[in-house]
């Protein structure tokens, strides 16, 4: 193994060990990169709760600093020196363990993020580019189910529990259109590291070739952290609060930081997966507005993941599991055999390229039209039973209402 | 990589550490879900040596469908069952189940590990040479043609039969009968 870039600095600097010097080197990586994620989670929290009193009509915290910035650290505070509960009959050792757990599931996934553009074997400023970074992120991100069970089951407690059951229901069934909507960047970029992904949408978005593989990972991802309108873990009404009931001080505030975290990363993933990630103006010749176009694009999905979690009721159990089974796993089992198809019918037929890094504008152009045009046609599929079976439901509500009305009027 | 670096080592010995404490925590546990907890360390451990033996692929399977899925199915069975999560007998005379497993043990290690075991020194056989993309990962699962790759057609398809096979017993357990079946048995 050789010794490049932040080792070698290290290594030139004074430390004339290499073994030393790479683990010095790889210590610094692994603080700057779990450090992006646990700063902007102070800022999330802001922003947060910003946009939800702007959506209900409200001013959100306005007295702690300017606009409120500074509202986060007096809760910050507030948290740590909060008694710390533990339940008596909790399992002590599990208890303690599921908010850690919680949230390095998620800090965890920024391991595999590309930052931004670098002249690196890589290609870019990565914590490290596995081979398997989709996958590695599916298997991270399914840790934090295990981690939510843990909670509800180590509090002793029956609502935490029933949190914990639906989470299970949930989180486990959303997972398959999740990763069903993953195939689609993969079988694009012809791998499943994510710099390879960002590169391969160069000359084309991937959000254009297949809008309705991002709408699924966008929806089962709004599922996955569960917000509403899928927030039945913590439904406040049913449960009182869902997994967490029993935790208080910094631990309860762990899992929150690991929810806020966990929906901003999900926006960077979007970003990444289906709108170029990194790529952006001037993006190689100034490599940190990489970074800024990264964030930005992040930021608005983000945005968009606040806006439906302020606007839309949540959703009773058997609709949110219907919703996903007759819906969400059909359309994305249909959508992954046509585009597959498609793709490889156009590449074998030679208008569409195998590499789409290497492409061009006008090579990308023809599968593009194709992709969108079958984008489309599902679409249009879908609203049509839609409004089917809406009508039928109204036709079905109007005769019940008739009869109701007859047998009343015939008294 | 020719010799063994010391960080090599290091992670060996933990993942190991890991592998074999989970799985002695998973039988000396008497509540069944910290036993289910201790599993998935014990599969992390080995997740971890797949990493170990270049097979990335193999550790993020071995993650998502150990940990992420089967594991937490067996923490939601140990849930429903709550009467059992405190398990108060002892079974303490069970001296021929002891016996046969040391010296089942004492075979395995005689005949399996000790004729592989070449200290620390990671091997320099690799599970798959290169799965930088998806197309070389497919290759190297099935494909039967070159000499490096053996192909895990049959292997692969027996499998999915199997799984196959359970679901549609699952299935047949799980439902209703139906309107007919409850007619015929009136």
């Amino acid at each position: 193994m050789d010794c490049i870039g932040l080792c070698k600095l290290i290594f030139d600097a004074g430390v004339r060990n290499q073994e030393l010097a790479r683990f010095i080197g790889s210590l610094i990586g692994v603080l700057l990169v779990s450090g992006v994620p646990l700063l902007t989670v102070i800022v999330l929290i802001w922003v947060e709760r910003k946009v939800a009193a702007r959506i209900q009509d409200r001013i959100a915290p306005n007295r702690v600093g300017p606009f409120g910035l500074l509202q986060t650290f007096a809760d910050l505070a507030k948290l740590l020196i909060k008694e710390d509960i533990t339940p008596t009959a909790a399992d002590r050792i599990l208890y303690n363990a599921a908010p850690i757990v919680s949230f390095a599931s998620v800090v965890a996934i920024w391991a595999v993020i590309p930052f931004m553009f670098a002249n690196n074997p890589e290609g870019a400023i990565v914590g490290v580019d596995l081979d398997i970074g989709v996958l590695y992120f599916v298997a991270v991100a399914s840790l934090g189910t295990l981690a939510i069970m843990t909670a509800g089951w180590a509090s002793n407690n029956k609502y935490a529990l029933l949190g914990a059951f639906r989470v299970v229901a949930l989180l486990v069934s959303y997972e398959i259109p999740l990763v069903f909507a993953l195939i689609i960047p993969v079988m694009f970029a012809g791998s499943m590291s994510l710099v390879d992904i960002v590169e391969a949408q160069s000359h084309m978005w991937f959000i254009f070739m297949a809008p309705v593989a991002a709408l699924l990972f966008f929806t089962s991802s709004q599922a996955e952290t569960g917000r509403a309108p899928f927030d039945l873990i913590e439904a406040e009404s049913e449960l009182v609060a869902g997994f967490n009931i029993e935790y208080s001080g910094m631990k309860f505030g762990m899992f929150f930081a690991a929810e806020f975290l966990h929906v901003f990363t999900n926006g960077i993933l979007m970003a990444i997966l289906f709108m170029g990630g990194y790529l952006g103006l001037f993006y190689q010749a100034i490599p940190p507005l990489g970074f800024l176009w990264l964030g930005l694009k992040g930021a608005v999905v983000y945005f968009v993941f606040l806006w439906l979690r302020n606007t839309v009721p949540r959703l009773r159990i058997d609709q949110v599991m219907g919703f996903n089974w007759f819906f969400l796993v059909p359309v994305s089992i249909i959508n992954v055999i046509l585009t597959s198809l498609i793709l490889k019918l156009m590449q074998v037929s030679g208008f569409a390229p195998t590499n789409f890094a290497t492409s061009n504008l006008g090579e990308m152009l023809p599968l593009t039209i194709v992709m969108l045009l079958k984008d489309v046609v599902i679409i249009a599929f879908i609203l049509g039973r839609l409004g089917q079976e809406g009508r039928r439901a109204r036709i079905e509500e109007q005769r019940a209402n008739e009869a109701l009305t007859a047998a009343a009027v015939g008294d | 990589m020719g010799d063994a670096s010391l960080s090599l080592i290091l992670a060996f010995i933990i993942f190991t550490i890991l592998t074999l404490g989970g799985a002695l925590g998973v039988v000396m546990n008497r509540n069944l879900f910290r036993g289910t907890i201790w599993l998935m360390v014990s599969l992390f451990g080995a997740a971890g040596h797949f990493v170990l033996l270049s097979a990335p692929f193999l550790a993020a399977v071995q993650v998502l469908v150990y940990i992420g899925a089967i594991a937490i199915l067996f923490t939601f069975a140990v849930m429903l069952t709550r009467s059992l999560t405190q398990i108060s007998d002892r079974f303490t005379r069970l001296w021929w189940n002891v016996g046969g497993a040391g010296i089942l043990f004492v075979v395995l290690v005689g005949t399996v590990i000790l004729p592989v075991w070449g200290g620390f020194t990671p091997s320099n056989d690799i599970l798959f040479a290169n799965v930088a993309d998806t197309t070389q990962l497919g290759i190297a699962l099935v494909d039967r043609g070159s000499e490096t790759t053996q192909g895990f057609v049959l292997p692969f398809e027996l499998a999915s039969l199997l799984l196959t096979a359970a679901m549609i017993g699952a299935i047949v357990i799980a439902r209703d009968a139906d309107d007919d079946e409850k007619g015929k048995r009136s």
